[in-house]
This record gives C-alpha cells, sequence and structure tokens, in this order.
C-alpha cells in the first residue's frame, strides 16, 4: 500500500471512529457552571485544594461541640456510644482501632468527614466556621496544634499528622 | 491416589472414578443417566437412595382447592422465610448497617435484589428519582448535568458482576475459626446484572482533561459518601447503573444510580451517585485513608486496594447445613474474581492433601460469580472441604496461611459481625464431622 493510501485509510478510519464516537452519545447533559455546582462541591484534595473561607479555634470548637457532638462522642471526646476521638492504641495488632491521631494520613480529612456527615441527625448543616473551629478542638485534644492555634485553609493543611507516612498503595498499577 | 483401573468407553460406572481423595469423584458423576444426588442437605425430608415410599401417596389440601390471589409484586413462598439477610443494625442505631446475603441457601450465580448485600453508613436515602441530578464537573471542557430522563435516552450496556465489601470475610484473619455459618463469613458479596451507561460516554460528552488521573465520585446520601476512583478506571470498564436483575436498582444498592466499577472494593461504587469531579489528585477521604486502609504486622497500613482479589468459598455443605447420612453429594460454590475469569476450580475433601478439578457452570463470566460443583462420596468418616479458585490473569486464591505470612492475624478473637481487618482472599475450610455436622475449621 502506497503511502498516500495508507494516510487516506488512516483518515477514513480515523472519520469512522469519530462518526461512531458521536453516534454513541446522544449529548443530553445539560451544560452547567462551577458555581452551579457550587453548593454540592465539598470535594477538598489532600493538600488543601478547595478549602472553604472561614477559621476556627479549639476554644471556640469547645462550644459546638458541647451541643452538637458530645451526644455521640462522650465527654472532652473520649468517646461514648461513638468512638474516641482523642489519642489511640499503638498499630501493634492488624485489629487496632484506628483514629486521628494514631492512623490518620491527612488533616484534611478530618475536616472533610466533619464537614460531609456530622453531626449525625443532621449531616452539612454546620458553618464552615464551626467546623474549622471543630478540627482545631479536636487537633488541640490530641495534642497536634497548640491551644491557641486558628484552624483555616492555609494552617490546616499544615498540620502533621502522626501516621502520615506510614501508608503503602497497595496497587499502583490502577492508578 | 491410586487410580481406578481404566474402564471401557461408555461405561456408566466411569461417572464415578474418583479424582482425589476422601471421596471426590470424577465430574461426569453429575451428570451421568440416572444418578440421584442426596442435595438436600440439611432441609428435611431428604428422600433415601434406595428405599421404596415410607406411606402411600395422597392428594394434599393444596391441590384440592382454589390457591391464592396474584400479588402485583410477588414475595417469596412463606416457606422459604428463614432465606433472608441478616442485619446488624436492626433497630437503625446512629452508626452502620450491615445485610448480609444467605450464600448458603442460593444456588447459581445471581443473587435475588431482595438478598443482595447492602451497607449503609447512614441509613438508605429515599431519593425522588425526578428530582435526581448527575453532575460531572471538574477537569473537563463542559461541566454537565444528566437527568435520570436524559440519561435513559443513552445506550445502555448491560453486564454482570459481583459487588463486594473490602471487609468481607474479614473474620478469617482470626488466630482461631470464628464459628458462624457462610453468610456471616461471606455475606457482604453478591452478584448480579447491572444495565446502565458507560460511564466513558459521559466523560468524554464533558471534554475530560487529558492529565486528570483522579476522579471524585460522591452520593446524595447524608454522609455524602465520597471516594476518589482513578481515571484510568472511569475510562475503562465503569458504569452508571440504573438497573439491577432488570428492575430499577434496590435503595440499599443505590436508587436511582449507583457508579458500578467491576472488580473494585464495593465502597467504592458510590451509590446514590450525584457528583463526579475530574481532578489531578485524590481527596483522600475518610473511606479511603481510614476505614478500607487495613494495618500491616508492621504497623503500615495499605492505601488504595481497590480490587477485589480473586477468592472462592463452599456454600453446601457449609456450617448449619448438615449431612444426613452417608453417600453421594454435591459439593457446590461460588468462585470470582475482580481480576479476571474464573478458569479453575479445585475442590479438596482432606484438608488440601489432595484436588480434584471442579465443574464450571457455564457461561464463565469476567469479574463475576462462577459457580463451582463437584461430586462427592461421603464415606461417612471426618472429612475437610476447601475449595481454591485460578483465574485467567494469572492470579491464584491463595492458602491462608500465605495470607497471614503477608497480612498477618488478629491476637484477639473479633466478634461475628466485626471488621478486625480488609480484603481476606484466602481459602476457606469445612470441616465435616462423623455425625455430619459442619464447622468452620482451619487446615
Amino acid at each position: 500500500m502506497s503511502t498516500l493510501k495508507k494516510s487516506a485509510a488512516a483518515a477514513l478510519l480515523l472519520a469512522l471512529g469519530a462518526c461512531f464516537a458521536l453516534a454513541e452519545s446522544p449529548r443530553l447533559g445539560k451544560p452547567i457552571t462551577e458555581a452551579d455546582v457550587a453548593a454540592w462541591d465539598l470535594s477538598i484534595l489532600g493538600d488543601g485544594t478547595n478549602l472553604p473561607p472561614g477559621n476556627g479555634t479549639a476554644a471556640e470548637g469547645a462550644v459546638v461541640y458541647a451541643q452538637k457532638c458530645v451526644a455521640c462522642h462522650g465527654e472532652n471526646a473520649k468517646g461514648g456510644n461513638n468512638g474516641s476521638l482523642v489519642g489511640g492504641p499503638p498499630l501493634d495488632r492488624i485489629e487496632a482501632t484506628k483514629t486521628i491521631a494514631n492512623f490518620w494520613g491527612y488533616p484534611t480529612t478530618v475536616f472533610d468527614f466533619i464537614r460531609r456527615a456530622m453531626p449525625w441527625p443532621q449531616p452539612r448543616t454546620l458553618s464552615n466556621n464551626e467546623v474549622y473551629a471543630l478540627t482545631a478542638y479536636i487537633f488541640a485534644l490530641n495534642k497536634l496544634i497548640d491551644e491557641k492555634d486558628v484552624m483555616n485553609a492555609q494552617t490546616l493543611p499544615k498540620v502533621k499528622m502522626p501516621n502520615r507516612d506510614n501508608f503503602i498503595i497497595r496497587f499502583p498499577k490502577e492508578i | 491416589m491410586r487410580p481406578f483401573k481404566r474402564r471401557k468407553r461408555g461405561d456408566d460406572l466411569s461417572a464415578f472414578q474418583p479424582i482425589a481423595g476422601n471421596g471426590l469423584l470424577d465430574r461426569r458423576a453429575l451428570l451421568g443417566r440416572g444418578i440421584a444426588l442426596a442435595g438436600a442437605m440439611g432441609a428435611g425430608g431428604a428422600a433415601s437412595l434406595t428405599g421404596a415410599a415410607a406411606e402411600p401417596l395422597k392428594e394434599e389440601p393444596w391441590s384440592l382447592e382454589p390457591g391464592d390471589v396474584l400479588a402485583p409484586y410477588q414475595q417469596p413462598s412463606k416457606f422459604e422465610r428463614k432465606v433472608v439477610r441478616i442485619l446488624s443494625n436492626p433497630k437503625g442505631e446512629p452508626r452502620t448497617q450491615h445485610a448480609r446475603t444467605p450464600h448458603q441457601m442460593l444456588n447459581g450465580t445471581i443473587t435475588p435484589n431482595g438478598l443482595h448485600f447492602t451497607i449503609s453508613h447512614q441509613g438508605n436515602p429515599e431519593i425522588d428519582p425526578d428530582k435526581h441530578r448527575l453532575v460531572i464537573h471538574g477537569m473537563v471542557k463542559q461541566p454537565l448535568m444528566f437527568t435520570l430522563d436524559t440519561l435513559a435516552r443513552y445506550p445502555m450496556v448491560t453486564r454482570t458482576t459481583f459487588v463486594e465489601c473490602g471487609g468481607n470475610s474479614g473474620l478469617l484473619f482470626s488466630p482461631e475459626p470464628v464459628q458462624t455459618d457462610v453468610q456471616n463469613l461471606h455475606g457482604l458479596v453478591s452478584c448480579a446484572e447491572w444495565t446502565g451507561v458507560k460511564l466513558s460516554v459521559l466523560l468524554e460528552e464533558a471534554g475530560i482533561d487529558k492529565t486528570a488521573k483522579w476522579m471524585i465520585a460522591e452520593g446524595a446520601d447524608a454522609p455524602a459518601l465520597s471516594r476518589s476512583i482513578p481515571v484510568k478506571k472511569a475510562l475503562d470498564d465503569a458504569m452508571i447503573a440504573l438497573y439491577q436483575n432488570g428492575e430499577r436498582l434496590m435503595p440499599g444498592n443505590g436508587y436511582p444510580m449507583r457508579l458500578l466499577l467491576p472488580g473494585y472494593e464495593g465502597n467504592t461504587q458510590v451509590k446514590y451517585l450525584r457528583r463526579l469531579k475530574i481532578v489531578n489528585q485524590p481527596g483522600m477521604s475518610y473511606y479511603e485513608t481510614r476505614t478500607y486502609s487495613p494495618i500491616l504486622p508492621n504497623g503500615k497500613a495499605y492505601r488504595f486496594f481497590f480490587l477485589q482479589e480473586i477468592k472462592s468459598f463452599i456454600t453446601q455443605p457449609s456450617p448449619g447445613l448438615t449431612l444426613k447420612e452417608p453417600g453421594l453429594y454435591e459439593i457446590s460454590g461460588i468462585a470470582y474474581s475482580g481480576t479476571g475469569k474464573i478458569t479453575k476450580v479445585m475442590v479438596s475433601a482432606d484438608g488440601g492433601k489432595s484436588w480434584g478439578n471442579a465443574a464450571l457452570q457455564a457461561p464463565v463470566l469476567n469479574k463475576a460469580f462462577t459457580r463451582f460443583r463437584m461430586a462427592w462420596r461421603w464415606n461417612g468418616g471426618p472429612a475437610i472441604l476447601q475449595s481454591r479458585a485460578w483465574d485467567d490473569a494469572g492470579n491464584v486464591q491463595p492458602t491462608r496461611a500465605e495470607i497471614v505470612a503477608t497480612r498477618g492475624q488478629t491476637k484477639t478473637i473479633p466478634r461475628v459481625g466485626g471488621f478486625p481487618s480488609q480484603h481476606y482472599n484466602g481459602i476457606t475450610s469445612w470441616g465435616v464431622a462423623g455425625n455430619g455436622e459442619v464447622k468452620h475449621v482451619y487446615a
């Protein structure tokens, strides 16, 4: 086959491929903007990308905690019907209880989980300031930050989690 | 094992040739003419293989009157009321709920929708399908929104695949066999035929950025459950599933739509799917960095396990299904692999000393339940039944010892229903005692 014929054949294949791709989709997705999604867009990335504006301290967090969290997580976050948020056993057994202090690798995960799933009966009712404050309260109880530290989009991602470097990606080829 | 003397072709007796120790028989014994299997284990009233009927046959009352009115949506017979899921939190207390599939009472390869396992972290939401929306945004040329009606106009695909919780079978990390049934040990896996829209079609429509590596999937449930999925998987065989075994998804399985990622950890296959955000790094969500990151014996932990690796277990006989009398039985079970198609299942009746090839029920599908069967003549003595599976990607189901060597085992005995660790896919062993009782054992 000549080069010309080859390229003509390749072009035909490409055109056919494009036709099939177009034919496969009725293209009915309604165009929207990022602003339209803003109310749903809870995604915070590991480096702190997309953390919302706002701030909070441990002292402010203690007040919110007493109102909205203590019923399940107990006085001073030491555990009630649901798990303790302070301390944690050594990871000396495969069934060790995983806690914020002994296991969680990213400070953003604490903010993210409180914001999306807590408090249990009324998820996504806390203000961003309240979530920052609760995060500060839990971090301070675990001595990951000082009592006076303010948590916000700049400071929170810099909190050093003790277990951060103890993870192994199980199947890197999948990524 | 001493091979039988070879008989002439067409000789029915050849079907009974042993192929491994302690009574495992050639697969032709399953298909041979005139061979009755004492398969009604534990169900009561198993007919004797040899005797005549004890009483003369007579008409029963249900044959002598008109039957019940039909129901618009039919339910199983009232005699099957025990065939239900085990619930971990039946009162809906403020913690996760689990409902486990009764594999020991099912057969074939498809899990009925009412018995498909469910895990719900904050209850099942009641979603109005007309108001549900799916958005795709982030690193795309054009963010898009879809309704159920618009998705219904896309070309549909149907595929059968299993879904398994990453914590399924975790009790086998216990240093001693936990005495419970196959439902409590392995009930967090099910298999269904799913129909929906290929996710790659929607991502192409949105114009996905070629440099993006991750997709964050999020549900419309109370915890807005969120997982980070490799874009590679999203563009491969991911589906927005709308139908489960021919009908709309069950509420516990993601109604009105879920992300289906064949072969991946169940929790990644986000139910009540409402948002897909294309990003350049993972979200490091609670479930990916905590719950489904198993601790290793050296104190480190695996993250991004994703794959549900090759596994098999025997469903009949199994604990609770007592053998009534010595004789011919069918050993039957389920094999599946998140990395491919099952190519071989071997069964042992002597705790792994000898193995025979089980018959695989066609069709054998990629990343789906494969039913295996093996004829077995139980001599009334002790036996240890095991199964082991192979897939077409070259993966072999590990022995329990192999798992323990790399993943360790617990220091304390976990409670039934507990999750001491995740991703156990080793061999399960059933010990059959002289009285026909079946127990969970290690061998």
